[in-house]
């Protein structure tokens, strides 16, 4: 819980570092300048969360989820966060699936093996390269009866 | 601004968000009607939070007023807050600012026209008597 003001302040060190980033190089940004963003950035927070928590009600849900902050960037008027950010939510979940892959290998790595196995040669039977070899083999096999 | 920008973590690895997750909750959790957030809505929370920031920025810069000396300053975050709509929500805490001489006397005026009023108001008073 926010106990001080100054616990709404997000840190200067990465404020800073994100607004250099955005901006061509040497840019001097002044240190008021830098504050104002970084309050403003605090402000938003504020403002994204009360207008997902809005969805989240109308949804008569009780915690705030990813479509709520995706749907209360579309009413905030910033549409051109959406992509962006449903790219981040893909890769943040591809890596949770990751890491969720990574501890389970750990507790039983022989089940695992051989699932994935099972999974390889299911794929192999899918695969058109050897459906297309098989029918060639079919129609040699006819016309050696031919002869 | 279609690229996911990532930072950068001390052992070179590269990390979905750079702003800190745990006062982003905090600020998140200030507001008294969350009761609950869930991991997702926290990161894309955070995520949204450096794509604001960076567009604050590079639309203040764009349209600010120090683009030749290379420079961004208070006055063009302000002006960014007052002129644009999407923007708009910022206006209250990023006031434009006005030199202390010019302000004494927008007091003066103030005054001044306060008084005129009351003025007036006595005179109403008059006649109504």
């Amino acid at each position: 819980m926010a106990e001080r003001p100054e616990d709404l302040n997000l840190p200067n060190a990465v404020i800073t570092r994100i607004i250099k980033e955005a901006l061509p190089d040497g840019v001097n940004i002044s240190k008021e300048a830098r504050s104002a963003i970084s309050r403003a950035a605090s402000v938003f927070v504020l403002y994204a969360t009360s207008c997902a928590n809005n969805f989240a009600m109308k949804g008569k849900r009780k915690t705030l989820n990813a479509s709520d902050v995706l749907s209360a960037m579309e009413e905030m008027e910033f549409q051109r966060f959406i992509t962006p950010l449903k790219e981040a939510l893909e890769a943040y979940r591809r890596e949770q699936k990751g890491k969720k892959e990574a501890s389970e290998q750990k507790k039983k790595d022989k089940d695992k093996k051989n699932d994935s196995e099972e999974q390889d040669k299911s794929r192999d039977e899918d695969n058109d390269e050897d459906e297309d070899k098989l029918e060639e083999e079919e129609q040699n096999e006819e016309e050696e009866v031919d002869n | 601004m279609a690229d996911v920008v990532v930072g950068k973590e001390k052992g070179g690895e590269q990390r979905l968000v750079s702003l800190p997750l745990s006062r982003i909750r905090v600020i998140m959790k200030s507001s008294p009607e969350v009761s609950s957030i869930n991991q997702e809505a926290l990161v894309l929370t955070a995520k949204a939070t450096e794509l604001f920031v960076q567009y604050l920025a590079t639309y203040s810069y764009r349209h600010g007023t120090g683009k030749d000396k290379k420079a961004l300053a208070y006055s063009d975050v302000a002006n960014t807050a007052e002129e644009s709509d999407t923007f708009q929500f910022l206006a209250d805490i990023l006031p434009k600012k006005i030199l202390a001489s010019k302000y004494l006397t927008m007091l003066q005026e103030r005054r001044e026209a306060e008084e005129e009023d009351d003025d007036e108001e006595e005179c109403d008073e008059d006649t109504g008597s």
